[in-house]
């Protein structure tokens, strides 16, 4: 296997596998349909949304850079721009949030949970 | 001593001891090592939320973000918004996957399917360097709070010590202290230590702002105009551009130098929360992924009200303190958020007693907060190098738990005093500032390393140790030649000059450099993955199978 040397389980990062679970069982979870499934949908969604918020976050960034006049630019009062744009990265935050945890509520979590019993039934039913 | 000053230390220490004594009784819940590194898993998703973002709203936040918008105006900002949208790669890439990966650290997660020993003593390093910076940016918070509470300033002399021997005195103490809660509480006390304190302070920070506005009739327009007004730069108060990204007439190198640093700052903000290990570490006190990550959605919600109060405390400052008067306390500004507290004490508590009931529990609170999160730091620096170094590398896997616990104490204790030194010399900088020079050190040295054991199937052992050295190295040995550590007059050491590297922020050459060490290290090595492990790994964190 890997080249590490023996060590007792106690502090390595996992607990003895689950009784039954043969190492080369988490292989054969890993390649079944299913879990590919599973893997699509979390960076499906997880690998777009990081990169959207990241570019829209940059965008924040440069214009503070170098569109101060834009930045400048006043919208109501002593309210301008760029106060409205950084209030807009917050609302983002929030609603990206709020998204994430309902795909994963709802698409995420029933196949894991399916996948990890059937990992913990001991690679049964594959 | 006035009786104003003398109410507000009696008030504050009388805060300090309550602190200590919920300490004291979660250590006598502590009885392995699963209750001294993960708080024995038990905390629910809202109150995790709540130590987290307790330990999120440090000195960085209250005091240093409020200093530097009272005294710059709209820059301070783009600290907020970058420390909050960090929480988004936390969120959806690291804190389920981890928490289903690993027992206690991050490195428990590295090192799942690669070589033990290098991977252990690599995270050991980096998370002890990052602990570190951050570490003296809470330091030198403390020092500048405790300084304005007994009155320190310049040109007088305190209980016949100059002010600077009083200051260094001060930060020895806030030392002394913390080692006292980790080495006795361990993450039980620390994170009982912090959901109280994060409830006071968000009560705090509510009270006050709810006084700035109602000064200005609610009126935000009003406040705004009023801050940039008082601070005597008019209408470029409101706007980027007053320390960030300076446009320097007839200098365009300087001025590219500028935006790029701020950019650099930018990018260190928002990819260094997931790389932090003792937000890490906070990922593990919950019983499984799906608790994890609601920790994280209250902690996001949390910290984003709290960095909108932010705004309003930091324009409040400048508009009712003025940036001179805190300027005059702290050329830092660290000291901006009390200062106002002291002044809205004044306003509406009724003259001077008033102001310094206010400013007492003010002060109070964001002691409480730094206090507790250096035991958060230190507890995650003393767990990295007893339960990742010692435990696993040096005795191979053999020790007791007891054993293990014991290390971490002592750790804790020498992790502490270096910290102490390196703040006596920092303590004219800002804190949010230092603390992003400890976030970028995170992002360039862990997040690299996170992310490709977590994601990419070919990530090899050569490839972490390259990853987290290289982006390591690179911050520190950046920072050690910018303008922060020599060549400037708020520099470290300000009297010599052997700066060479043009930026205040490394993030956006040591990011990239760790990545690409860690892209490389894999790509050059011989050794080949384990697939097996990997599909072990891919499995578990994804579905939850097989966690602790």
């Amino acid at each position: 296997m890997s080249t590490e040397i023996p060590v007792p389980p106690a502090p390595t990062a996992g607990k003895p596998a689950p009784a039954g679970v043969h190492p080369s069982a988490y292989l054969a979870v890993e390649q079944s349909p299913e879990f590919g499934k599973l893997r699509r949908a979390l960076r499906s969604f997880v690998f777009p949304m990081t990169a959207a918020f990241f570019l829209w976050y940059a965008l924040y960034v440069i214009m503070s850079a170098y569109a101060r006049g834009f930045m400048g630019t006043k919208i109501v009062g002593n309210i301008n721009v760029a106060l409205v744009f950084g209030l807009l990265q917050f609302v983002s935050m929030f609603l990206i949030a709020w998204l994430y945890s309902r795909y994963a509520s709802q698409k995420l979590d029933p196949l894991a949970g399916r996948l990890r019993k059937r990992v913990e039934s001991g690679g049964k039913a594959l | 001593m006035t009786n104003a000053r003398a109410l507000t230390i009696v008030l504050f220490l009388i805060f300090v001891l309550i602190t200590l004594g919920i300490t004291i009784w979660a250590s006598r819940q502590t009885r392995n090592a699963t209750d001294f590194y993960a708080g024995g898993r038990s905390f629910s998703g809202f109150q995790n939320g709540m130590a987290i973002g307790g330990d999120y709203m440090s000195a960085a936040s209250f005091l240093g973000i409020a200093g530097l918008i009272a005294l710059y105006g709209y820059d301070g900002f783009l600290y907020s918004i970058g420390f909050l949208v960090a929480w988004l790669v936390a969120l959806l890439l690291v804190a389920e996957l981890l928490r289903n990966s690993g027992k206690y650290t991050m490195a428990d997660v590295l090192a799942f399917r690669l070589s033990q020993r290098p991977v252990r003593t690599a995270a050991a390093v980096s998370t002890i360097t990052v602990s570190i910076f951050y570490l003296l940016a809470q330091m030198v918070g403390a020092g500048a709070l405790v300084s304005l509470l007994l009155g320190i300033k310049e040109g007088q002399t305190f209980l016949g010590m100059s002010p600077d021997t009083a200051k260094v005195a001060t930060i020895i103490m806030v030392g002394a202290l913390m080692i006292v809660y980790v080495v006795i509480g361990g993450m039980k006390g620390t994170t009982y230590v912090q959901i109280v304190k994060a409830f006071l302070l968000m009560c705090g920070a509510v009270l006050m702002t709810v006084l700035v506005l109602s000064a200005f009739k609610f009126n935000l327009s009003t406040l705004l105009g009023t801050a940039a007004e008082k601070s005597g730069k008019g209408v470029a108060f409101l706007e980027p551009g007053l320390r960030y990204g300076k446009e320097v007439p007839g200098n365009v190198t300087q001025t590219f130098y500028n935006k790029v640093d701020l950019f650099s700052l930018g990018i260190a903000l928002v990819l260094g929360t997931a790389g932090l290990p003792h937000i890490l570490i906070r990922f593990y006190t919950v019983p499984n992924a799906k608790a994890a990550r609601k920790s994280v959605l209250w902690a996001i919600g949390l910290i984003g009200v709290f960095y909108l109060m932010t705004l309003a405390l930091g324009f409040g400052a400048a508009a009712l303190v003025g940036g001179k008067a805190i300027k005059a306390q702290d050329t830092a500004g660290n000291v901006a958020a009390p200062l106002l507290a002291q002044t809205l004490g004044k306003r509406y508590l009724g003259g001077s007693t008033g102001g310094a009931i206010l400013l007492a529990v003010i002060a109070a609170v964001a002691f409480a907060t730094i206090l507790a999160v250096v035991a958060g730091l230190t507890l995650a620096s003393s767990s990295s190098l007893s339960h990742d170094f010692y435990a696993n590398v040096i005795k191979r896997g053999q020790t007791s738990e007891r054993q293990e616990v014991v290390v971490a104490r002592v750790a804790a204790f020498c992790i502490g005093a270096v910290a102490i030194v390196l703040a006596i010399f920092a303590q004219k900088l800002n804190v949010a500032f230092l603390v992003a020079l400890a976030f970028a050190v995170a992002a360039s040295g862990n997040l690299p390393a996170v992310l490709y054991s977590l994601f990419w199937k070919r990530f090899t052992t050569a490839g972490a140790t390259a990853a987290i050295y290289g982006g390591l190295l690179s911050a520190v040995l950046l920072v050690f030649f910018s303008p922060v550590v020599s060549g400037s007059e708020t520099a470290m050491f300000p009297k010599h000059d052997w700066h060479w590297f043009p930026l205040t922020n490394p993030g956006i050459i040591s990011i990239p450099i760790g990545f690409l060490c860690g892209w490389l290290g894999t790509v050059l090595s011989r050794e080949r993955a384990d697939e097996e492990k990997y599909a072990e790994l891919e499995v578990r964190s994804l579905t939850g199978a097989g966690a602790h």
